[in-house]
């Protein structure tokens, strides 16, 4: 196999990555799956030994979960409500092995259409943080994921960051279901992520819904978002999801589940969330 | 474009493996996995998909279970990494490894390590874990054999305090039916096992084949000078004009499968061209590097495409596509449909199912002179030699196949693989060769369960008796024959189910396509033909209004009955006492679901059951087994067992009947398994007759072997024997005698041999299926309770309780493990698994349940001896997953009402049955 490097800082990352073009290498865990039996075609630039890209920190007005926070780090962070979603799917991630190795950044950049980190994190507004050697930039996570595993991250540039912006609301809810045909291990046919913003009277301020595996790139549902925004958190949320809230999705028959399926049970997990959240009042 | 490597600085990485310090050169951006297993000698870490997929690599990195096949050499730099070597010295997990040992959560043994680190990493974060807990901790390794359940219960009991090691001192002529723990345990634990890639010499040559991707292509194979000239490390190719004899086969008959196309390629996967070189240069290799053009011919894929009047033959002067067809007939079927008074009847679908053993494909080979030597993950080593022998042109005696220990079969490791590729390369460089297959490789080259379509009809009378079946299956066989005719074969004689059928008209036809080649898998397209029968049979349950378990047990075969092939059954028919086992625990079951689903809930239980018998050995075909003993004048009783073990614990059970039979403890044998050289032919692992025919050949042998031992010293029947080191001690009665072995003559250190042969009495079948096709059936009833939501139609299988005639448990806990671990596949069968060609050669695509999959499962045994069996025992290898889908498919119907006709009942397949049931109703 080819060259390697590993290097101990960000900036000497980024100047490796300015001189010519690298396999970025973070847990590895869509990597070497995309290598059996073949060898790697360009060099790889481990990010592995910069230590300070590590963890999620906590800012006045948001967070920050750096490249390489693990989907383990996640579950074992102390992290408000605001996280619950994210971090059910990250327990839901693979097995034990994978959570302990792959990153959720790595998901991100990876962008399969059912990438489990996704709906959770476009459910919490994400931003992504890049960074090359002549200065950095932010994308909206939905400007950054342009495709079916295709990004808008340039050659020279990494992700050294999500940027996760706290929301106003007093409280925030959030909610996570994944659909699959086995229980560990297994390529979501579907999974939503929601997330509503609550204030003291119960009222809903904001609703972030997200669903995946249903088109391309996971997709936020702004009808529906905006049906529930200023209703009261009760069972009868479950009742406001229909069909025409679905618009956005355009779900493929494959392997795992066919077209028409994935949207009834999209529908389905929804109201069912909405249900679930709506009773924690 | 070059592919030479870049220029690589050297460097020296320091890690810690095993608590030991390792300074490492080479590539960082190699797999852990590959240094810990290629440079370090520790293949204690197994690998089944260098893709994360299925966690046999599992290894603590700073504590934490990672796969080692995702993680780069270059990131344990200044890391701990601790693999199943280093934990197998670690005293702290004996009480782990006992409970394994003992409750026999290691079979196969190939996911054992993975296992074990797995469940390392959650001891060290939680010492007293629940079940939820083990779950969540091993979710991540998937086992094909065990059905998860004697694993989960291991890792509980190791953490339990004062857990046992060791187990209570058997005394003579108590072997048979103790739950002794399995023989070849101990290096399954410990990471020692030696499996088919864990011991190629550093030496050794590498294969690669290369496939076609297309169903069926001309194709033609470029100058590949450049080729060698850009890989110096390649040594030489082989190609279809290198094989002596380019043909092989299951059947004497038919040796209609080429080792390597000739020109044409009949199925996506098939072998074109193999290449041999240096381990470096074969694994630099891409595909596409290499010069072969193909031109894509129309394939045959489907049944329909197949049978259609015009279609193109898939093997020439096949004009109907038709490999071979199978029948029963008797009485009278046509006028008994006529005359009954209901009738159900129903086309049935099922897919297409891989094998999933953990262990891919893998072996090597040497040239030892005028002879081969293969060392082979097999369950046939006397096939093998025979097949090898006869395509590179050898006799059979010029091959000696060394069985490796064999990480899962399931009938996949009945067809030749590496064997012929390896000897044929080692025959012609004169270097050792070895061929390990990629998860892929594996996936799109070997043989499958056929996917099947069958038409079924059965009618009974006002009382529920039934008075005929007719039964029309068509089973997609590939391009080749393998084992379809024998799939052919077992249907018919099995179709109509473990019934009383006066009328009987079964037909199955193996039809040759361009798809996947279709073989041995578990069964024998039984477990498909079983979806049918037991859906059909509720059907007529439901129309009298009957009781699903007491209508099958109306029906049910019983001793003295006669069978649709006119076989009179004299003994050891179970079926009733299976049914009987579970009729409490049915009605409980029903009572319970009723109250559930009065709450008229979108989760619905649902109670189902499914039963089956299954012909222990060939179909009506001679079959036979030899047993080798021997008393050495060390005083060792050497047991020369051909039959391998691939995980089910043949070589266990046989050695329980030889030790009983001989009247000597079981510590007292030690065995040879499998050396073509060294054993003689034990037939193959197939068809669950390793007990039944092998154990009766061993106990032969061992009866033979006690009277000349007894004739020693002149003592009568009853005498006890003892071995006291290399003296025999004869105890007859009130005299002793003791025999000095070292004063008897000998001939290489024998001082008595004994051998024993056994064939299983059969009359072949006639044109119409009559005769004895099998000289007993083994057969079970299983009850599946499951949960069904209703709105997005996925199953949950929350209990399983098999019962089944075994005949006599020579082992329970072997026997359990065989069941739980049939129940795990046909769980998958129902639920998930579905092959489609080029979309899920992987394990991530093609789904096998998972540890959180399985429900809980009661394993009940029925004890209905036969006469012929050692000790009374038949066989219970297939039965275990027979019954199970069947017994799933009739609980999720009892849940919604949806009767499903296709597997895998996926959820959206589930959804769509529930609303048209719905819709209808
Ligand atoms: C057995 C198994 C089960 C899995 N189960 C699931 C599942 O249930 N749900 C799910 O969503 N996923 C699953 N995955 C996929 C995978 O684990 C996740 O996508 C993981 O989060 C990827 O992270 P990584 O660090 O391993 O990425 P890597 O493999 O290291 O990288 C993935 C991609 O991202 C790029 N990349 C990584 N970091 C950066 C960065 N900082 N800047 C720019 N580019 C970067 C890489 O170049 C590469 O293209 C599974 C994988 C396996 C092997
Ligand atoms: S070999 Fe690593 S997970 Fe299968
Ligand atoms: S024992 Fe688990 S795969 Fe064989």
């Amino acid at each position: 196999m080819g060259a390697y490097l590993r290097p101990r800082s960000l900036p000497d990352a980024l100047s490796a990555l300015a001189a010519s073009r690298w396999l970025v290498l973070a847990g590895g865990t869509d990597i070497y799956p995309a290598h059996v039996g073949r060898p790697f075609d360009e060099p790889v630039l481990d990010l592995s030994g910069i230590g300070d890209l590590r963890g999620i920190d906590e800012h006045a007005d948001h967070w920050r979960i750096k490249a390489l926070t693990t989907w383990s780090d996640l579950i074992a962070a102390p992290l408000p409500p605001l996280f619950d979603a994210l971090k059910q799917a990250a327990r839901e991630i693979g097995g034990v092995q994978i959570q302990n190795a792959g990153t959720v950044i790595g998901n991100v950049c990876n962008a399969a259409p059912a990438a489990d980190g996704v709906p959770c994190l476009l459910a919490l507004d994400a931003e992504v943080a890049l960074e090359a050697a002549d200065g950095g930039r932010r994308l909206s996570l939905d400007a950054f994921i342009t495709g079916a595993r295709k990004t808008a991250c340039r050659p020279g540039e990494l992700v050294s960051a999500l940027i996760l912006p706290k929301p106003r609301a007093p409280t925030t809810l959030a909610w996570f279901s994944k659909l699959g045909t086995r229980r560990y291990l297994v390529i979501s046919i579907v999974m939503i992520a929601i997330s509503l913003d609550v204030d003291s009277d119960g009222r809903i301020t904001a609703a972030r819904i997200a669903i995946g595996a249903c088109s391309p790139v996971a997709r936020r549902l702004p009808e529906l978002e905006a049906a529930l925004r200023g209703r009261t958190l009760n069972s009868a949320l479950a009742d406001v999801p229909h069909e025409n809230h679905l618009a956005p999705l355009t779900p493929i028959d494959d392997i795992r589940a066919d077209a028409a399926y994935r949207r009834e049970a999209a529908l389905t997990l929804i109201r069912r969330g909405l249900a679930d959240l709506g009773g924690r009042r | 474009m070059s592919h030479a490597a870049p220029a690589i600085k050297p460097f020296t990485l320091t890690c810690e493996v095993n608590g030991r310090p390792v300074a490492l050169e080479g590539s960082r951006s190699r797999r852990l996995s590959d240094l810990l297993r290629i440079d370090l000698g520790l293949t204690g870490t197994k690998l089944g998909c260098n893709a994360g997929d299925c966690g046999a690599c599992t290894v603590l990195v700073d504590g934490a279970q990672v796969c080692s096949c995702l993680i780069a050499v270059g990131q344990v730099e200044g890391r701990r990494v601790i693999t199943i070597e280093g934990l197998a010295a670690d005293p702290r997990f004996e009480p782990l490894r006992a409970a394994f040992l003992r409750l026999g959560a290691a079979q196969c043994g190939i996911c054992t390590p993975g296992m074990l680190m797995a469940a390392a990493d959650l001891l060290g974060r939680d010492p007293h874990p629940g079940e939820d807990a083990v779950k969540d901790a091993l979710g991540g390794v998937l086992c094909r054999c065990t059905g998860y359940q004697p694993i989960i219960a291991a890792v509980l009991e190791a953490t339990r305090a004062g857990a046992a090691i060791g187990e209570a001192a058997l005394r003579i002529g108590s072997a048979v039916g103790a739950r002794i723990a399995r023989l070849d345990g101990a290096a399954k634990l410990n990471g020692t096992e030696i499996y088919g890639a864990d011991a190629i010499p550093v030496d050794a040559l590498h294969l690669r084949v290369l496939r076609s991707s297309w169903p069926h292509a001309r194709f033609a194979i470029g100058d590949l000078t450049p080729l060698f000239h850009r890989y110096p490390g390649l040594v030489r190719a082989l190609r279809a004009a290198d094989v002596p004899r380019n043909g092989f086969g299951i059947y004497p008959e038919i040796k209609d499968q080429p080792v390597l196309a000739d020109g044409i390629a009949r199925f996506r996967g098939e072998a074109v061209l193999a290449l041999i070189g240096a381990r470096d240069a074969i694994e630099a290799l891409r595909d596409d590097d290499v010069p072969i053009t193909y031109q894509p011919l129309t394939p045959v894929l489907t049944l329909d495409e197949a049978l259609a009047h015009d279609a193109p033959e898939v093997q020439a002067g096949k004009t109907d596509n038709i490999l071979i067809e199978g029948r029963v007939r008797r009485g009278h079927p046509a006028e008994a449909f006529e005359a009954g008074a209901l009738t159900a009847h129903g086309r049935f679908e099922t897919a297409y199912v891989e094998h999933a053993y953990i262990e891919p494909e893998a072996g090597w080979a040497r040239r030892v002179g005028e002879r081969i030597e293969i060392f082979v993950s097999t369950q046939t080593p006397y096939m093998d030699r025979d097949e090898t022998a006869g395509v590179v042109g050898l006799s059979p005696v010029q091959v000696r196949i060394v069985p490796s220990a064999c990480g899962g079969g399931f009938g996949g490791k009945l067809d030749l693989s590496v064997q012929p590729l390896i000897a044929l390369g080692a025959w012609l460089t004169g270097r050792p060769v070895a061929c390990v297959y990629s998860r892929p490789e594996s996936m799109v080259s070997t043989t499958k369960r056929h996917a099947a379509r069958i038409d079924a009809r059965i009618a009974c009378d006002a009382e529920g008796r039934l008075s005929a079946v007719a039964i029309e299956a068509d089973f997609n066989t590939g391009p080749y024959a393998s084992w379809g005719p024998t799939v052919a074969g077992r249907v018919p004689v099995h179709a109509m189910g473990p019934y009383r059928v006066p009328n009987v008209a079964t037909r199955a036809r193996a039809v040759l396509t361009n798809g996947p080649n279709c073989g041995a898998f578990r069964g024998f397209g039984v477990p498909q033909a079983a979806i049918a029968h037991e859906t059909l049979m509720d059907d007529l349950a439901l129309k009298l209004g009957m009781d699903r378990l007491a209508f099958r047990r109306l029906n049910a075969l019983r001793t003295g009955d006669i069978t649709a092939s006119g076989q009179r059954l004299e003994a050891s028919v179970g079926l009733v006492a299976c049914l009987d086992a579970l009729e409490i625990r049915w009605q409980a079951a029903l009572d319970d679901a009723a109250r559930h689903n009065a709450r008229r809930g979108m989760i619905r239980q649902g109670v189902g059951l499914g039963c089956s018998w299954y012909g222990i050995g060939n179909t009506g075909m001679a079959n036979p087994s030899v047993m080798r003993l021997e008393l050495r004048r060390d005083g060792t009783v050497l047991f020369r067992n051909g039959a391998v073990d691939i995980g089910q614990g043949s070589t266990t059970i046989l050695t329980q009947i030889v030790a009983d039979a001989l009247g000597l403890p079981v510590g007292s044998i030690c065995a040879i398994v499998g050396d073509t050289d060294l054993t003689a032919d034990a037939g193959k692992t197939s068809a669950s007759r390793q007990t039944f025919v092998s154990g009766r050949a061993a106990l032969e042998a061992a009866v033979a072997l006690r009277a000349k031992m007894l004739r020693l010293a002149n003592a009568s029947m009853e005498s006890s024997l003892r071995i006291d080191g290399d003296a025999l001690i004869v105890i007859d009665g009130p005299a002793t005698h003791r025999i000095e072995l070292t004063d008897l003559p000998h001939l290489d250190g024998v001082v008595l041999r004994a051998e024993g042969r056994f064939d299983p009495p059969i009359v072949p079948l006639d044109t119409n299926g009559q005769g004895v096709p099998y000289a007993t059936y083994a057969f079970a009833a299983q009850m599946a309770v499951v949960e069904v939501d209703l709105e997005l139609g996925t199953v949950k299988v929350r209990r399983m309780i098999a019962a089944h005639d075994v005949g006599r448990a020579i082992n329970p806990t072997l026997i359990e493990g065989q069941i739980t671990g049939g129940i795990a596949q046909g769980l998958g069968l129902a639920l998930m698994e579905e092959y489609h060609p080029g979309r899920t050669d992987n394990l991530h695509d093609y789904l096998i349940p998972t540890i959180g999959d399985m429900p809980a499962i009661e394993v009940i045994l029925i004890e209905d001896p036969t006469p012929l069996g050692p000790f009374g025992a038949k066989g219970v290898g297939e039965p275990g997953l027979v019954p199970t889908a069947p017994a799933i498919l009739s609980a999720i119907r009892h849940a919604t009402g949806a009767r499903l006709t296709r597997v895998p009942a996926l959820p959206h397949r589930l959804r769509a049955a529930i609303k048209a049931h719905e819709g209808a109703s």
